[in-house]
């Protein structure tokens, strides 16, 4: 067990970060999308001709895709494009001493515990506010190795030679409505680069704030992990409770060459007003290992189905996935683990529980073609209701041609008895305590798969959204 | 204010049948007491209301633990007012380590803020599963989940020798024990016979009273005591039957 100030360092909870500033925007580009609102962002980031093309032609993608409503949730039509604004700034470049951090943003950042989280265990952080990173530092030993950890900006600008070769390659600018978005107004995010063989022993973290209402977050992020390297990478994300529809947005790329390890880490903990849309893609070369490890509390609605392409042979794909649908939220998530060449394994476990009237479903694809030998997969997806209007839906699709693989799929849904809850409650525990323990216990296996310190804070989230559900 | 867990005129219904009605009995601080009853005559009733088992309506009477109402209390109010119940079929909790749902009862005991010292915990908790003849591995397993039917009664021992009630009721304790089981579990139970404790036992059987040796014997037919005695009422209980005290009058 950590000691109480390690607890206290890593604790976030939506009431601590249910609190925003006054906004002062230095660039704001007002409500509403247009070329002209692209053309603003690319012209206050001084972007090369080739990156404008590039937001201009995926603007152009995503007026011309529909609402994927025919499959997803009708809710997506309730989001008004023209009410949001697509990007917020201070104008300052981010900084790397917490002191020069403008004040308001510093106190956020400290209210939320990261620069205590940076001394404890992080080997580099940077923190998004709005629209642009505030904040970002890597530790001296990380850059004299080579290891690069930029925003988006910085990194198309400062090392087109490494990025641009894989930027858009893992996630086409069309696979989806909101990836085309994102490809058009994306701000922000972190590019990473580790060069061949540097295991970076402590993780990069990245912690995205939205502060102010009607907003839009479109980060970015790439990371690219060359031969035999090792990076784990952690973000953190939360909003204040505002009373309309805030909407993020993301595209995450993972290169992983061949032999090397990537382990991407989320706890997104959004207030319900987030619509939370996001498209997460790895790519693994030979005998690559790519891991995503998902934990979705909050929001309004999530669809997030973060997936593998496993490239070369023997390369690895996970994908560990915890979504809490508290009262009229929907947790829509999955995973997808394409196998595109022999021996390659992929593996997917997720659990999720809905609270009151909370909803959540599961949407896996597993693709193993014919002409493949030795391909395995495991999908196991296990829900857990707690009350009677909670709702889960599992939509499994798993495609496997030829008889050479070993696939094998497990799902169950399980609710906390009433019996169960009163012997925890003739304990002692209140009928919080007690669900939350249930909780807990149902998502135990899973939670062990995180960090320490995220696996503590994950349980005193679970706690909080436990405490407030019940009575 | 008198120490007691005290029963009055209880009447308790399910579904709108009534199981108990007007069920009356004290127990003292410091005693052991026995219910003895056929099937159906209300045992696990009336430990269930007890605890505040919400499938239950009390609609008359009351239950006093020393001087607080018990009734006025929530479930979890109930437990921390000093009231265990050891279950007949305890309920597994999937996932939830013994020794954190333990720890997890004896924080909720704790005012806020303060945290239990968790050397402490874990050397007293291992002294008492010594006594219970438990290995260690079951502080890491989840609650109940796949233990024998032996194995979960003595953990409800366990959770009551950590918990500390002030009253207990062991509801059938002894059904699938055998006997060495049943000695342990005993044993267990005696050592924290204090007379600082009153202990209610629901049994079926007077075997389990050879080791756990009551000091007053209840029969409890259609949801009243219908008979009240020493010890040696079990042994006629075992030996007659309860046809003779179910036909005899009822005191008025």
């Amino acid at each position: 067990m950590p000691d109480s100030a390690t607890l206290e360092a890593v604790t976030i909870d939506q009431d601590e970060g249910n609190f925003s500033y006054p906004e002062d925007y230095a660039h704001d580009a007002g409500y509403g999308l247009d070329e002209g609102t692209v053309d603003y962002i690319s012209n206050i980031k001084g972007e090369a001709e080739w990156i404008r093309e590039f937001r201009q032609k995926a603007l152009k993608v995503f007026f011309a895709k529909p609402m994927p409503t025919h499959w997803a949730s009708k809710d997506l039509e309730n989001i008004i494009f023209k009410d949001i604004r697509y990007y917020l700034s201070k104008g300052q470049a981010p900084t790397r001493s917490w002191d020069e951090v403008p004040d308001d943003v510093k106190k956020t950042f400290e209210r939320l515990g990261i620069p205590e989280k940076e001394r404890k265990y992080l080997a580099g952080v940077e923190a998004q506010f709005d629209s642009e990173a505030a904040y970002s530092n890597v530790k001296e030993e990380l850059t004299k190795e080579g290891v690069i950890f930029v925003n988006s900006t910085e990194g198309l600008r400062e090392h087109p030679e490494i990025f641009r070769k894989w930027f858009g390659k893992v996630i086409p600018t069309g696979d989806n409505k909101f990836s085309a978005l994102n490809s058009a107004v994306f701000s922000g995010g972190s590019f990473i680069y580790v060069p061949p063989g540097v295991k970076v022993k402590h993780p990069l973290q990245a912690y995205f704030r939205i502060n102010a209402e009607n907003f839009g977050q479109f980060e970015r992020t790439l990371i690219i992990v060359d031969e035999g390297a090792e990076v784990t990478y952690m973000e953190g994300c939360t909003a204040p409770k505002f009373e309309t529809a805030t909407l993020h947005s993301a595209v995450v790329e993972l290169v992983a060459m061949k032999d090397a390890k990537i382990q991407y880490i989320t706890v997104q903990n959004w207030s319900n007003n987030v619509f939370n849309l996001v498209t997460k893609r790895g790519l693994a070369h030979e005998n690559a290992e790519i891991r995503w490890i998902d934990c979705n509390i909050g929001s309004r609605l999530t669809m997030k189905y973060p997936g593998v392409i496993m490239k070369g042979r023997k390369a690895r794909g996970e994908v560990i996935s915890i979504a809490l649908a508290n009262d009229g939220q929907h947790q829509d998530t999955g995973a997808k683990m394409i196998h595109a060449a022999d021996e390659t394994t992929s593996n997917i476990v997720a659990k999720s529980i809905s609270v009151g009237t909370g909803r959540s479903t599961y949407r896996g694809q597993v693709h193993i073609p014919k002409h493949l030998k030795g391909c395995k997969n495991n999908t196991e997806c296990d829900a857990l209701l707690i009350n009677s209007s909670s709702r889960t839906d599992t939509y499994p699709a798993i495609t496997v041609r030829g008889n050479q693989h070993a696939t094998q799929h497990e799902a169950s849904v399980s609710q906390v008895s009433e019996d169960q809850i009163f012997y925890m409650k003739q304990r002692g525990l209140s009928e919080g305590e007690a669900m939350s323990l249930s909780v807990n216990g149902f998502v135990n296996d899973l939670v062990r798969e995180f960090p320490m310190e995220y696996s503590v804070e994950l349980k005193r989230l679970i706690d909080m959204e436990m405490e407030g559900s019940v009575g | 204010m008198s120490q007691s867990l005290r029963i009055e005129n209880l009447h308790a219904s399910v579904d709108g049948h009534e199981i108990l009605k007007g069920l009356t009995l004290e127990v003292p601080k410091g005693q052991v007491h026995a219910i003895m009853g056929p099937n159906g005559s209300g045992k696990s009733t009336l430990s269930k209301v007890i605890a505040g088992h919400e499938d239950y309506t009390v609609t008359q009477g009351s239950v006093f633990l020393d001087d607080i109402n018990l009734l006025d209390l929530e479930i979890d109010e109930r437990s921390r007012a000093g009231f265990f119940l050891a279950f007949q079929y305890p309920h597994e909790i999937p996932g939830v380590s013994n020794a954190n749902f333990i720890r997890a009862a004896r924080q909720a005991r704790l005012p806020k803020g303060e945290e239990i010292d968790a050397i402490a915990f874990y050397r007293e908790m291992y002294a008492k599963m010594d006594e219970l003849g438990m290995d260690r591995k079951f502080t890491a397993r989840s609650v109940n989940e796949g233990f024998s039917g032996g194995e979960k009664k003595r953990n409800e021992i366990l959770q009551m020798m950590m918990l500390e009630p002030k009253y207990a009721i062991l509801d059938e304790t002894d059904s699938g024990l055998d006997i060495d089981a049943l000695k342990i579990v005993a044993q267990g139970v005696n050592a924290m016979r204090s007379p600082e404790r009153g202990f209610l036992v629901i049994t079926h059987y007077q075997r389990l009273l050879d080791y756990i040796v009551p000091d007053v014997v209840h029969v409890l037919h259609d949801g009243r005591i219908i008979h009240t005695g020493g010890k040696e009422l079990a042994y006629e209980l075992e030996e007659k039957g309860y046809d003779w005290i179910i036909n005899e009058p009822v005191a008025a």
